[in-house]
């Protein structure tokens, strides 16, 4: 069997911009079935972007985003929603509903998309919040929780339809070194326990590269790189080197683009001539 | 010259499209009734939720406004010797206006900035974003059973309104100034109209409830997930929630009671 036949998710060529600003410019990816996928790159490179693409929230300018080969972009709402049923998209912040208890978040998509009884639900609410470790915090609300927490309940939300892919939205970011290890862990044994296939995107090198099977690296819109995590690791791209020694100078500048400092701070005027 | 006629132009655009996703969105809130009767459990917890949230307001505010309609009324009425008549003048008053308007007024301020700050909160938080995510459409699961909620404890924040008021005239007419009683209620009784007045201010109440709610729920749907854009869209709710009634009140007043 081919590769291709076993990537659940591909993106062919995909153009997007937020009014003028370009964020992907010809993006090609694809991402294996029954693996971790971990996208990185630097902030405002276009990666949440491309989890809203899959998700079907936003729609390419250009190119395709094919879901299990279907291309995402083209289905009408209830299509869409259908095939958003077989995704699952923890938040960066985890998004719960602030006026219900973490049993009721849980819950929500059951009772939302199911007809099971309340027996059933409580049954399936406390099995993935025992896998997520927070079964006895079921009656909490999200404001007694903390960020962590909040996490691992609202990837027990994202979980609770069985979905086929897991995305996560910088699922460490904020995190102490403790929760953190314990998501990276989470991730990878859900993965695996649960066939699923997931994307994450970070910005956190070493967890990272510990769980993926695959890292695909986005700057300035386009892929740097993409391989095994120890394929990147080891790779001459200039720009993929500067990512994964975090240095300060390289391909991906520091300065957001600006006016020459002498000019901006007078000490030389436009014409070029000294004040 | 060119330059005006093309920021003119879409300036007109921008507007033409905003109207077209207001209307939308609208149209949208008025087919998922149904399947807002079908879960009224939903609307049913926000009908408790703003009602409570604008009950209080919204029957002090009568009582005070029947003392003061009393207290003129009565001031004019003796005038002519027609003090009698001031049951007939409180009742007349409100329900036909002060009921309608004054309690759409409040609940924009009470109930419809809360709806807005609500919705616009949820959207800064993701909580929108996750729902659609989940394939749950958040205008059938969020928005439609609140709006239907407010449609629907509009008409009874009036009718508690102008029944308060009417209570505040009576003690502030009959109790404390000495206006016949019998009078008072008699008059109010052989000269208020079931259909004409308390059914208009009825269905005044049941627009303004629409009006009102859909103005708070469009601007937190639509507000910048921002702590400056909510704080922007309550303000405007306040706003554009209480010019619209105002001049609703207008033209409803001019198509019901013919001169």
């Amino acid at each position: 069997m081919s590769f291709v036949e076993t990537s659940l998710i591909q993106l062919e060529d995909v153009h997007f911009g937020y009014g003028d600003r370009p964020v992907l410019e010809g993006v090609s990816l694809k991402v294996p079935k029954g693996k971790v996928t971990a996208l990185m790159g630097a902030s405002g490179g276009g990666k949440t972007t491309v989890l809203r693409l899959i998700g079907g929230q936003y729609r390419a300018n250009s190119g395709r985003v094919l879901f299990d080969a279907t291309d995402i972009g083209q289905l009408q709402r209830d299509a869409l929603f259908q095939s958003r049923r077989r995704m699952g998209m923890l938040f960066q912040f985890g998004a719960l509903f602030t006026d219900m208890t973490v049993f009721d978040n849980v819950a929500f998509p059951l009772r939302e998309h199911t007809r099971l009884p309340e027996v059933m639900v409580r049954d399936i609410v406390l099995m993935k919040l025992q896998a997520v470790g927070l079964r006895g915090a079921r009656d909490l609300l999200p404001s007694q929780i903390s960020g962590g927490m909040a996490r691992r309940v609202a990837l027990a939300r994202a979980m609770v339809l069985d979905p086929e892919l897991m995305m996560y939205d910088e699922p460490f970011a904020g995190l102490d070194p403790i929760s953190l290890g314990t998501a990276a862990r989470l991730i990878r044994q859900l993965n695996d326990t649960l066939g699923l296939t997931s994307i994450v995107v970070s910005h956190d090198l070493e967890e990272t590269f510990h769980i993926a099977d695959q890292v695909i690296i986005l700057a300035n819109g386009r892929i740097a790189a993409q391989g095994t995590p120890a394929e990147v690791r080891n790779s001459n791209d200039p720009l993929v080197k500067q990512f994964v020694s975090a240095a300060p100078d390289g391909p991906v500048r520091f300065h957001y683009p600006a006016p020459d400092a002498d000019i901006d701070f007078g000490v030389r005027s436009t014409s070029g001539a000294k004040p | 010259m060119m330059g005006v006629f093309a920021r003119v132009g879409a300036a007109v655009r921008i507007w033409l499209a905003d109207v077209g996703h207001a209307t939308a969105l609208f149209v949208r809130l008025m087919l998922l009734g149904p399947a807002c009767i079908r879960r009224f459990g939903l609307v049913r917890d926000q009908m408790h939720f703003l009602g409570n949230y604008s009950l209080a307001i919204i029957s002090v505010s009568g009582l005070f406004v029947g003392f003061v309609l009393a207290l003129q009324g009565y001031n004019t009425l003796q005038r002519f010797g027609s003090a009698s008549a001031l049951g007939l003048l409180v009742a007349l008053s409100l329900v036909r206006e002060l009921g309608p308007v004054v309690s759409a007024l409040l609940f924009a301020g009470r109930a419809g900035t809360s709806l807005t700050a609500e919705i616009g909160l949820m959207k800064a938080g993701e909580q929108l974003s996750a729902m659609e995510m989940m394939a749950i459409d958040p205008v059938a699961r969020v928005l439609a059973p609140r709006f239907w909620a407010g449609v629907l404890v509009m008409p009874i924040l009036g009718a508690i309104f102008s029944a308060v008021g009417i209570l505040g005239g009576w003690l502030v007419g009959v109790v404390m100034i000495g206006v016949d009683a019998g009078s008072f209620w008699g008059q109010m009784q052989a000269g208020v109209d079931v259909w004409s007045d308390v059914g208009n201010g009825f269905i005044k109440t049941v627009v303004f409830g629409l009006t009102v709610s859909f103005i708070a729920l469009r601007q937190g749907f639509e507000a910048q997930a921002t702590p400056e854009g909510v704080a922007r869209a309550t303000t405007r709710t306040v706003v554009m929630a209480s010019l619209t009634v105002l001049a609703l009140d207008f033209v409803l007043t001019a198509l019901m009671f013919k001169l």
